[in-house]
């Protein structure tokens, strides 16, 4: 055993049991061997394979070597296993043939026969070499004949049975080879006998459990069988099947305590059924208590004495086990389950209230109880009675005094909190809190108790525990009115007066607390208990009247608030007030509309969230982030000056986690005083909804913001110290406001039009003759209308009267120099100004109205020959539909003797929308024409679906100018075909002649820098140009030229030129353009810009001042004819000016020669155009 | 069987808590919140072991003189406590364990109900809780 190495006391080990092995022979031999014995036996581990299919063990064997008795061998029948011999070793040091056959052999063969006779088989025969002896002896056998000997009388068939130790007490190599053998077979043998000893002793063990249901069966014999196999397994070391032992009988026991509890009872249990009279501290310290188990044996232990026993051999079993742990998980199963099992068998449980934690202190019966508790506790044990602090004196002190079991209470607890805080069960130590806390108030202490109490109720409000919560402030209500803490309670009375979870009695008793304080007369008038408004009413909902919440001044506004009474009867209510918090905004008004579009309740009734659900503080019932944009314009121009996001529930968010649980401290409300207050006088509030009307006239223009909420009950004012979600109502003083508006979409000028005047007037109030005065503008009228009506809307959001009244307005249709020209579709628009003259300001109000002029008009001039017309388009742009009469064309010049003749047969003409009418008149003259026409159009119109107006409407006016209208030349091209060809042909040159016709004598129009003087014959410079966009023909060699034209009538110049068409049809001839050629000049060149100069001197080198261009460099030019200055850059070149179009007529436009394809094109190509 | 069951919020606040003697409700409801404290600290210890492969079923809490307590908690870390007469013997483990799982089976159908909202006290759970409560007493 390990014993010998670990320095244990002694005690501990009073079973002390090893496997007994017995030893025959020679004692003296014996003797001597055995130190050597007893050390090595241990010392190397065997493996011990077991039946039943249990695992193999190594263990370490020792033994108990014991002189060989013949009582020492175990009777028939008997069961004791500690006692029984596993091993019967015979001793002898004989090597003489002689003696063994004398004594030896005798000797040995009545050790046999005893052995057999009790039927045992586990022996071993040593014999012991002796070198020494061998020496002194020469005539000895050789050794091995002794050893052959006694093999051959006693080991039939089991040689093993006989072993050899040589030298034994040498120190040799080969003594230390026969110690090993020896002991390695020792071992071998012993646990043979274990093995085959174990195993019957168990199967007789299982006969005998089997037998428990014969009426005669004693669980007490059972169970000191079965701990005889505990035992052994704890002499072999083997702890964990020793407890599996005491485990086996454990569950039984308690299996038979469970059964009879269901009423199968097993005679034996009766003994246990026995009137506790003794309850012995249960002892760990030894090992085995033999007082118990003796008491078992004689079946006269309690059930408490069992357990105990049992209890003390698994501690002790667990303590060789090294786990300790586990002792004290099992004994609490053990404490519970005996409560349980003393109450199955119905005996009297261990009551032990002695009186000592009751306020009166002990009384008669509870000293009775305590005494014989003490008495039952029996004596103290001896090994510590000389030790002050034993349990055993620790307990009977407890129970003998009021102030020693408090003292001893007190300290437990306090151990136990701060081992339960310390090891995170917070909610334990609350709870162990709590009964200290109940201790203290009966022992007289609240200001001990509350700490604990608060500490419990923070707790169990943190995880929403409603019951818990209810009976904690309970006794917390008791605690404060013990400590006199007058506010404190009436807040925790408050709250319990509304809690569901008490019954009415309770909660009107709570009530009444209040009131009753509520009402006796305080000390200090004014002075004024201020409690949280939620647990005594809870406002549910607001709603304003006028819905909106918006009055101007002077008006009455009604707030109507739904409160929610909490309290269980009628509570009379003084005064209740709402602080209003005022602020002057400056667009109270717009702010208000959109406020009202982003609280759109139907009806403006404004809900509150339930305020304290009974789960407030989780993480999740935060409320949601309400987040709003917020633009901030700069007053002057109302440009954004700074945009970003608003948390408006900050306050909600924001605050500290703990602060719902501070609720219940007052001392977070704090009364607010303000200068504007909502009041409400002698409410009485029912117990549920009770709706509470306040009324108000609008003084002062701002919003109002309700913040608190008080209800007063006579010195104890409850309030709300937020309201929330924010509640405003606005008062404004709005100045009138006039808007005029068309009644379609827009205004067409020159036609009636319907034009709405909505007149808002704010605080003023419209009185009897009041009137608008319109001064207009001249060219719009205002045509009245015989009955002009005006309509008073009462608008029921805003108590603002809008008055309209409908006016026909009208602006002529003009085209002046404001208007503005667009270009596109757009119609032409024209502003005109109204000014009003309102009744409630001495200013003008000046309205701006856009009229759109419906019709675009273009001009253009005709020419046939010398015969010159005037087209007007009128283009409606409208969405109406106008009938257009009497169009005239006048002449505005003072030209006499021109006259415009109209083409147009019809003096009625509709004009749709979007569509066009042409007009077209013809120039006649006498005399020589004018080089300007200036010219007017008007048409009358009128809306085509109208029928006839009233008044005349002005006609629509278009002037133009016509200049240059007189053709100076007709140009006539002609393509003919190839001599002896009959039809131009593709490929084949053809010949182009040109022939420009002068048509008049020198005009006005002539003067210009081309011209030439000579001989009173004037000549211009003319560039003609042929140019075929349509790419029919080619043009071969120069496509224009320059020509000198005499400014006569009838001069002609004629050009020929060479042209190839390219595609065979009717081809159009190309085109012939003529312009104006125009030398370089000083003056034109001035015109250029400083920039164009600097970069013309440096070219001035190159400067060549030829007025014959080479046709190159005209050809370049000839695509862009008109704006050909531009394109100079600054050369010196001469210029091309465009003839204006009246004056060239091109005769041959619109005429088509006849290509026919070549003969030898293998495809043929037509171009019709 | 049971004599008072409980389903708790991952919060520590009760969602359905119901005991059969009911004039010691009290008593059960301090048990049960008592209970939370072992609750915690096996759900923190497993937390560390074993995340994946999680038992639900937390077993004994812990036992008091009448009572002993059973826990488990499902996935979304909600709490059942189960508090059974430790006079019942029949009520093995295992017996818990399918009892419990009975149990997450009509929590799992309360939160599928579209008209519950997760968070809220449980209301439509009596039958079922009297079904176990009763069942073999």
């Amino acid at each position: 055993m390990d014993a010998s190495e670990e320095p244990l006391p002694p005690v501990i080990y009073t079973m002390e049991n090893k496997p007994i092995v017995t030893c025959a022979g020679d004692q003296n031999l014996f003797t001597s061997v055995y130190p050597t014995l007893s050390q090595q036996l241990p010392r190397e581990p065997m493996e011990w394979r077991r039946s039943y299919g249990r695992a193999p063990k190594m263990i370490h064997l020792e033994s108990n070597f014991v002189q060989f008795k013949e009582e020492l061998l175990p009777k028939e029948g008997n069961k004791a296993l500690l006692t029984f011999p596993f091993l019967h070793i015979y001793w002898t040091e004989c090597c003489d043939t002689e003696v063994y056959k004398a004594t030896v052999k005798d000797d040995l063969t009545k050790w046999q026969n005893v052995l057999k006779a009790h039927s045992s088989v586990d022996w071993l025969i040593v014999i012991v070499e002796n070198d020494a002896k061998k020496k002194n002896k020469t005539n000895i056998l050789p050794r091995t004949s002794i050893v052959d000997k006694i093999r051959n009388d006693f080991c039939n068939k089991q040689s093993d049975r006989c072993v050899v130790l040589s030298d034994p007490l040498k120190d040799s190599s080969r003594t230390q080879e026969s110690w090993n053998a020896f002991l390695t077979k020792l071992r071998t043998l012993l646990l043979m006998s274990f093995t085959k000893n174990l195993g019957k002793f168990e199967d007789d063990m299982r006969t005998l459990r089997e037998k428990r249901t014969e009426p005669g069966w004693s669980f007490c014999e059972y169970f000191m069988v079965q701990e005889e196999l505990a035992f052994v397994f704890e002499m072999l070391q083997q702890f964990e099947d020793a407890l599996v032992q005491y485990d086996e009988l454990d569950a039984l026991f308690s299996q038979y305590v469970v059964n009879f509890g269901a009423g199968d009872g097993a005679n034996w249990l009766t003994f246990f059924c026995q009137p506790v009279k003794s309850w012995n501290g249960l002892i760990l310290r030894k090992p085995i208590d033999m007082e118990k188990r003796e008491s078992i044996q004689r079946r006269e232990a309690t059930l408490l004495d069992l357990r105990s026993y049992l209890f003390s051999r698994q501690c002790t079993l667990l303590l060789f086990l090294q786990r300790p742990w586990e002792v004290a998980q099992r004994a609490l199963e053990l404490l519970h389950n005996c409560v349980q099992e003393l109450k199955l068998l119905e005996l009297k449980s261990l009551g032990y209230l002695c009186g000592l934690v009751s306020e009166k202190g002990p009384n008669s019966e509870d000293l009775n109880r305590t005494v014989d508790l003490l008495a039952g506790l029996g004596a103290e044990r001896p090994e510590t009675a000389n030790t002050a602090q034993s349990p055993y004196k620790k307990l009977k002190e407890a129970l003998s005094s009021v102030e020693a079991f408090e003292k001893h209470y007190l300290d437990l607890s306090h151990a136990t909190i701060e081992m339960y805080t310390s090891i995170g069960r917070i909610r334990s130590a609350k709870f162990v809190g709590k009964d200290l806390a109940e201790f203290y108030m009966r022992k007289k202490a609240p200001q001990k108790a509350e700490i604990y109490l608060q500490g419990a109720l923070k707790n169990y409000l943190a995880e929403g525990w409603a019951l818990p919560i209810t009976h904690t402030r309970k006794q917390l209500a008791e605690c404060q009115k013990h400590l006199g803490q007058i506010e404190n309670y009436l807040q925790t009375s408050s709250l319990l007066a509304s809690d569901h979870h008490l019954t009415e009695e309770e909660r009107k008793h709570f009530c009444q607390e209040i009131l009753d304080f509520a009402s006796q007369p305080s000390d200090s008038p004014g002075h004024k208990i201020v409690l949280p408004m939620h647990s005594f009413a809870q406002l549910r909902d607001l709603h304003f009247d006028p819905s909106n919440a918006v009055v101007h001044v002077g008006g009455v506004l009604c707030v109507e608030i739904t409160m929610y009474s909490q309290m269980p009867v009628p509570v009379h209510v003084e005064q209740i007030v709402v602080n209003v918090h005022f602020s002057i905004e400056k667009n109270s008004y717009r702010k208000t509309a959109e406020w009202l579009t982003k609280h759109k309740t139907s009806n403006g009734i404004i809900n509150f969230p339930p305020e304290t659900a009974p789960f407030p503080v989780s993480q999740n019932s935060l409320p949601a982030l309400e987040l709003y944009e917020m633009f901030e314009r700069s007053p002057s121009d109302n440009s954004l000056n700074t945009t970003g996001i608003i948390c408006r529930n900050v306050h909600m968010l924001l605050r500290r986690q703990e602060s719902s649980s501070s609720l219940e401290m007052p001392s977070g409300v704090a009364l607010e005083e303000g200068a504007h207050v909502l009041r409400c006088s002698h409410v009485t509030l029912e117990p549920g909804a009770n709706q509470i009307t306040f009324r108000t006239q609008a003084k002062e223009p701002g919003t109002y913001t309700l913040r608190q909420l008080c209800a007063s009950v006579g010195s104890v004012w409850f309030v709300l110290p937020h309201i929330y979600p924010i509640v405003q109502y606005d008062v404004y003083s709005q100045e009138p406001q006039l808007h005029v508006e068309p009644l379609a979409d827009s205004l067409l000028a020159g036609i009636p039009q319907r034009v709405k005047f909505t007149v808002t007037t704010g605080h003023y109030t419209i009185k009897n003759g009041d009137s608008l005065q319109l001064s207009n503008a001249e060219a719009m009228l205002i045509l009245c209308q015989a009955e002009s009506r005006a309509v008073v809307y009462s608008n029921t959001r805003a108590p603002a009267l809008g008055g309209e009244s409908d006016m026909l307005g009208m602006a002529e249709p003009h085209r002046k120099h404001k208007d503005k020209q667009r270009t596109g579709r757009c119609m032409v628009t024209t502003d005109h100004k109204v000014s009003i003259d309102c009744p409630w300001s001495i200013y003008s109000t000046v309205i701006a109205l856009t009229f759109s002029v419906p019709f675009r008009t273009t001009h253009s001039l005709l020419s046939s020959g010398t015969r010159k017309y005037v087209q007007v388009c009128v283009q409606n742009l409208s969405e109406l539909d106008f009938q257009l009469s009497d169009s005239y064309l006048v002449d505005t010049g003072d030209s006499t003797d021109l006259q415009l003749v109209p083409l147009n047969t019809q003096s009625q003409q509709p004009i749709y929308s979007k569509q066009s009418v042409f007009f077209v008149w013809e120039l006649k003259w006498t005399e020589e024409p004018p080089p300007s026409l200036h010219c007017r159009f008007s048409v009358g119109f009128s809306p085509a679906s109208e029928e006839q107006l009233s008044i005349s409407l002005k006609p629509y006016t278009y002037e133009f100018k016509v200049e240059n209208f007189f053709t100076l030349y007709n140009v006539k091209a002609e393509i003919f075909p190839p001599s002896g060809m009959e039809y131009c042909r593709t490929g084949s040159l053809c010949s182009l002649e040109v022939l420009i016709t002068r048509l008049s004598d020198l005009l006005e129009v002539d003067k210009d820098e081309a011209l030439t003087e000579s001989d009173e014959h004037f000549s211009t410079k003319l560039m003609y140009e042929v140019v075929d966009n349509s790419s029919n023909w080619a043009v071969c060699g120069k496509s224009c030229g320059v020509i000198s034209m005499p400014v006569a009538a009838r001069a002609t110049h004629r050009v020929h030129m060479e042209v190839m068409p390219l595609f065979a049809g009717y081809l159009p001839l190309p085109d012939v353009r003529l312009f104006k050629y125009l030398p370089h000049h000083s003056a034109h060149s001035s015109q250029l810009d400083a920039d164009s100069w600097i970069e013309n001197d440096s070219l001035s080198v190159d400067k060549h001042g030829d007025d014959q261009p080479d046709s190159s460099s005209l050809k370049s030019r000839g695509s862009v004819h008109s704006a050909c200055s531009s394109e100079h850059k600054g050369l010196p070149m001469p210029r091309l000016q465009a003839l204006p179009a009246g004056q060239v007529f091109n005769s041959s436009s619109g005429t088509q020669v006849l290509v026919i394809p070549s003969q030898d094109d293998h495809v043929l190509e037509v171009s019709v155009t | 069987m049971a004599v008072c069951i409980a389903v708790i919020a991952k919060e520590n606040y009760p969602l359905y808590i119901r005991s059969t003697p009911t004039e010691n409700e009290l008593k059960f409801h301090y048990m049960v919140h008592t209970s939370l404290d072992v609750v915690d600290e096996k759900i923190s210890a497993m937390g560390k072991a074993l995340v994946d492969q999680r038992e639900l079923y937390l077993g004994l809490l812990y036992p008091t003189e009448d009572y002993k307590v059973y826990g488990y908690v499902t996935n979304s870390k909600v709490k059942f406590v189960m508090v059974v007469d430790s006079s019942n013997t029949a009520l093995r483990d295992n017996e818990i364990r399918s009892m419990f799982r009975k149990l997450h089976n009509s929590y799992t159908d309360v939160m599928c109900n579209p008209f519950y909202n997760p968070g809220d006290r449980i209301q439509a759970f009596d039958n079922m809780v009297t079904s176990m409560m009763i069942q073999v007493c």
